[in-house]
C-alpha cells in the first residue's frame, strides 16, 4: 500500500512521554479529517503501547521507544510502536485479556484495547531483542453535507 | 490529573480533572486511599466529568477503589463518563462489577 506521509519520533522510555505519544498522533491524524470517536480510539492505542513499553519492555532501565505514524493510500493510518527490551516470551498469552506481568497496578487490558480500538494488530518479538506492535486504523469516509 | 473532593453525610464524591494514565495513576491510586482513610464513607462516588482521556490505567484504579470500598462495607458509583473513558470501560467488561453511568 502506498505511502502518503509519515514521521517517526525516538524518546526515552520515562512515563512522562505517555502524554507526549498521544499528542504526537492526535497532531499527525489531523490530516486524516478523522471523527472524534477515531482520534479517540487511536490515542487509547497508543497509550497502550507505549506504557507497555515502560512497564514491560524496560521494568528496570530507561531506554528508547520508537514511534513510527504513517498514511497511507485509501484513509488508513499505521501506528508503530517499537522497543529494544526484554521481548515477549509467549506472546499469544500477552495478547489475552487480563494476563499481565505488571502486577495490581495493571489490568491486563492493554492488548486487547489496542486490537478492538483498531482494525488489526500484529505484535513481533524476541526474547532479548525487543517488541513491535503494529496497528492500523481506516478511517470512515465521512458523508459530505448537502 | 487534578481530584477534588465533597463530603456529604456519608456519601463522598472524587472528582478527577484532567488525563488519566499509566504516568498519573500510581500517585492518583495513593490521593484515593488517603481520601478514603480519612473519611470512610458508606458511599463513595468517583465523578469523571472532567477527565480529557483515560486509558486501561484508569480501569486498575477503578477496581482498586471498588475492591476497598468493598472492605469498608460501601459501595463505589462512577459517574459522569465521557465518550472515550467510556469507550474503554464498555470494552473492559468493568461494568459488571461496577456500577457506572454517562
Amino acid at each position: 500500500m502506498n505511502e502518503l506521509n509519515s514521521v517517526r519520533f525516538e524518546f526515552p522510555s520515562l512515563s512522562c512521554n505517555e502524554g507526549f505519544a498521544r499528542g504526537a498522533v492526535a497532531c499527525f491524524a489531523a490530516q486524516l479529517d478523522m471523527t472524534l470517536t477515531e482520534l479517540g480510539d487511536v490515542k487509547t492505542a497508543v497509550s497502550e503501547a507505549v506504557t507497555n513499553c515502560i512497564v514491560h519492555a524496560y521494568p528496570d532501565t530507561v531506554g528508547p521507544v520508537i514511534l513510527r505514524l504513517r498514511i497511507l493510500e485509501g484513509d488508513e493510518l499505521e501506528i508503530q510502536v517499537k522497543d529494544h527490551g526484554r521481548g515477549i516470551e509467549d506472546v499469544a498469552r500477552a495478547r489475552e485479556p487480563l494476563f499481565t506481568t505488571g502486577g495490581d497496578d495493571r489490568g491486563g487490558m492493554g492488548f486487547t484495547i489496542m486490537e478492538s480500538f483498531t482494525d488489526s494488530m500484529r505484535v513481533r518479538s524476541r526474547v532479548g531483542a525487543g517488541t513491535t506492535v503494529t496497528m492500523r486504523k481506516r478511517v470512515e469516509r465521512r458523508r459530505k453535507a448537502r | 490529573m487534578k481530584l477534588t473532593t465533597a463530603q456529604e453525610g456519608g456519601k463522598l464524591t472524587l472528582s478527577l480533572t484532567g488525563e488519566l494514565d499509566h504516568h498519573e495513576a500510581k500517585a492518583l491510586v495513593r490521593k484515593l486511599e488517603d481520601c478514603l482513610e480519612a473519611a470512610m464513607p458508606r458511599d463513595c462516588v468517583l465523578d469523571l466529568g472532567g477527565l480529557r482521556f483515560m486509558d486501561s490505567s484508569g480501569i486498575a484504579v477503578i477496581l482498586k477503589l471498588h475492591r476497598r470500598m468493598n472492605t469498608l462495607g460501601g459501595r463505589l458509583t462512577v459517574e459522569n463518563v465521557g465518550q472515550q473513558p467510556l469507550r474503554v470501560l464498555d470494552a473492559s467488561g468493568i461494568d459488571r462489577i461496577v456500577d457506572i453511568s454517562a
